[in-house]
């Protein structure tokens, strides 16, 4: 019987974004129809699924389930992922709108017209957006295959096929609407578990915080830091990737290019900023209700990481029903965030590197969108396949390796070609190559690959680098490299490069000629 | 529009040095800095100061409101902070829109 009711919702769940794909695929006829609807979204609706994009299942199970095991530190994790967005307000989302085009690349390749910057700039991206599908993919298959009881692969090629249905017909406008539907399923999901859980608490929210001194083996430290993070160097490089590196996340950054300027890019931040915010602090409730109401041995017996706390927490206070109702409200996450993910993957092949490098921008309406349909497909394939061969990979491992890249690779580079007038080509190069191989690198001999204990990480032994996330390291590396490529190359002047007036001019106004 | 495209453009159709170094510009972009940097400083400074307080401190753990510790009230400050910097950005660039469209009006469609 619950059975029944998790499959009629699932069902439900895909076949209103299969309609909405339906209605999208007849009004993407154009590249910018493709990558970016066209411009056409507002604030409120870009905002929106801004929230749906960047929602993974990272923020919902993942947090949700950190704060049950781990009390404060996890939530971390929400107060840096939100603050984030004041980065992306103050430094990065007017510039990036009045200067790019479709993808992240266009917004450096408006100052840097070398090919080797566009080329740099897309690596960066494919492999951010390949780590953090790879995240979304298996989490997504384990999450499938405990509610429905189906097969991890099969559940992967579920979730595969349909970000690629999603994409391959409905470009930018399926996606930001499969968004949109996600928002909103998942504030009403979330909201719902926080107002059964403060009601067990008699709407008494300081005494739920009496009742957690007690609530779990951690007693009082469950409200403090430091459970997880004990050396702060490790947490403060942590909270680097978390703040940073969503002002360099592809699939975010792709979402301003679907307003008709840099107001509606401004306006639109302001809705995101609200919905995440209230989702974070919701957070609390979610972790707390868990540890309190399911308790921290069952949340494990599920899974390890705690990822399945948020769904049970639901079982627990709303019966098989709600709990159908999360699991289908988690699954339309994964699908709206992986769905952003293909197309800012799709969009860095076919725009970036096969229509701008291979191309010269030469390329009609038509060879555009069928490249990127074509893209679209190779970057779902490759991902699932890398999935089904990942089932036990750590998804907490890959996403923050990707916020890792995204503020080490491309942060620096974004933002010294908005603000700093001396930065060069080779600058631009150095910074984008140099933040994400350090990052790869000292990933590789961190604790997350080499650890200890046995079954923890892919080797066994002492890591070579100390902390998990090496971000204190790697985004430094990133600035440097640009600060020391620029200097040493700056008595060459390289053809392409736009002058810093026009760029300067078009990024406060958002000029274009055309 | 392509690179490349751009790049057979013999002479760019706007005279961007000679705009970018008009009073009104130069205004534009140094009241942008002067509102922007003290928001930006600040919501850096707040969030580092967090875990270094509770790395290398134990101040935040004493009690706030009932069990509810420092370190808490200190996060929900933090989204306090995230609302209310992003609903002030909003109001300010309201104005600077303005001195855009009066830029753009004065230099480029003359």
């Amino acid at each position: 019987m619950d059975n029944i009711i998790s499959i009629l919702i699932f069902v439900a769940v895909i076949g209103l974004t299969l309609g909405i794909t339906y209605w999208a695929a007849k009004q993407t006829a154009t590249a910018s129809d493709f990558y970016t609807a066209g411009g056409s979204l507002t604030g409120w609706q870009n905002g929106m699924a801004i929230a749906g994009d960047y929602l993974s299942a990272a923020s919902f199970l993942g947090i949700a389930g950190a704060i049950s095991l781990n009390g404060f530190d996890g939530f971390y994790y929400s107060i840096g992922w939100l603050t984030a967005y004041l980065v992306v307000l103050f430094l990065i989302a007017e510039p990036l709108r009045n200067l790019g085009k479709f993808t992240m690349a266009d917004m450096i390749g408006a100052r840097f017209g070398a090919k080797k910057v566009r080329g740099a700039a897309a690596l960066n991206t494919i492999t951010i957006v390949l780590f953090y599908m790879l995240a979304q993919l298996v989490g997504a298959g384990a999450l499938i295959k405990l509610l429905l009881g189906i097969d991890y692969w099969i559940s992967v090629l579920i979730v595969g096929v349909m970000m690629t249905i999603y994409v391959l017909f409905g470009g930018m406008t399926a996606t930001s609407w499969v968004q949109i539907v996600k928002a909103i399923l998942l504030m009403i999901g979330t909201i719902v578990i926080s107002f059964l859980v403060l009601l067990k608490f008699n709407f008494n929210f300081i005494g739920m915080f009496d009742a957690m001194r007690t609530a779990t083996p951690h007693g009082e430290a469950f409200l403090h830091s430091g459970i997880i993070y004990k050396d702060p160097i490790g947490l403060i490089s942590v909270l680097i990737a978390l703040v940073l590196g969503t002002a360099g996340l592809p699939h975010i950054l792709m979402r301003f290019f679907t307003v008709k300027d840099a107001k509606t890019a401004r306006s639109s931040v302001i809705y995101a900023v609200w919905i995440i915010g209230i989702f974070y602090v919701l957070t609390i409730f979610l972790g707390f209700g868990a540890a309190k109401f399911v308790g921290v041995d069952a949340i494990i017996a599920e899974n390890a990481a705690g990822n399945m706390a948020a769904p049970m927490l639901a079982g627990v206070l709303g019966g098989a029903a709600l709990e159908s109702f999360v699991a289908a409200v988690a699954f339309a996450t994964i699908l709206a965030v992986v769905a952003g993910l293909v197309l800012s993957g799709a969009s860095a092949i076919a725009h970036d590197i096969y229509a701008e490098i291979i191309k010269k921008g030469k390329v009609t309406e038509k060879q555009q969108v069928r490249a990127a349909r074509f893209a679209a497909i190779g970057v779902a394939v490759f991902s699932i396949i890398l999935a089904l061969g990942a089932e036990k990979l750590n998804v907490a491992f890959l996403v923050s390796l990707a916020f890792c890249i995204a503020a080490s690779a491309n942060v620096p580079t974004i933002l010294l070609t908005i603000y700093w007038k001396k930065f060069n080509t080779t600058g631009a190069v150095a910074s984008m190559l140099t933040g994400l191989i350090v990052a790869l690198v000292l990933v590789a001999l961190s604790p997350s690959v080499i650890n200890p204990v046995e079954g923890a990480a892919f080797f066994v032994g002492e890591p070579i680098f100390p902390y998990a996330n090496p971000a204190i390291i790697s985004v430094p590396a990133g600035f440097l490299a640009a600060i020391i490529g620029t200097l040493v190359s700056s008595k060459r002047h390289e053809a392409d490069e736009v002058s810093y007036a026009e760029v300067k001019f078009k990024a406060e106004t958002g000029y274009r000629e055309s | 529009m392509s690179k490349s495209s751009k790049k057979k453009q013999v002479k760019p159709t706007l005279d961007y040095e000679k705009i970018i170094d008009t009073p009104e510009f130069k205004n534009l972009v140094k009241r942008k800095k002067a509102f922007s940097t003290p928001y930006i400083i600040f919501f850096f400074v707040a969030f580092f100061t967090l875990p270094i307080l509770t790395g290398y401190t134990n101040i935040l753990e004493a009690r706030a409101i009932g069990s509810m510790t420092w370190t808490w009230v200190y996060s929900l400050l933090m989204f306090v902070m995230v609302w209310l910097f992003t609903s002030i950005y909003m109001n300010k660039a309201k104005s600077f829109d303005r001195d855009v469209e009066e830029i753009v009006k004065k230099n480029v469609l003359k």
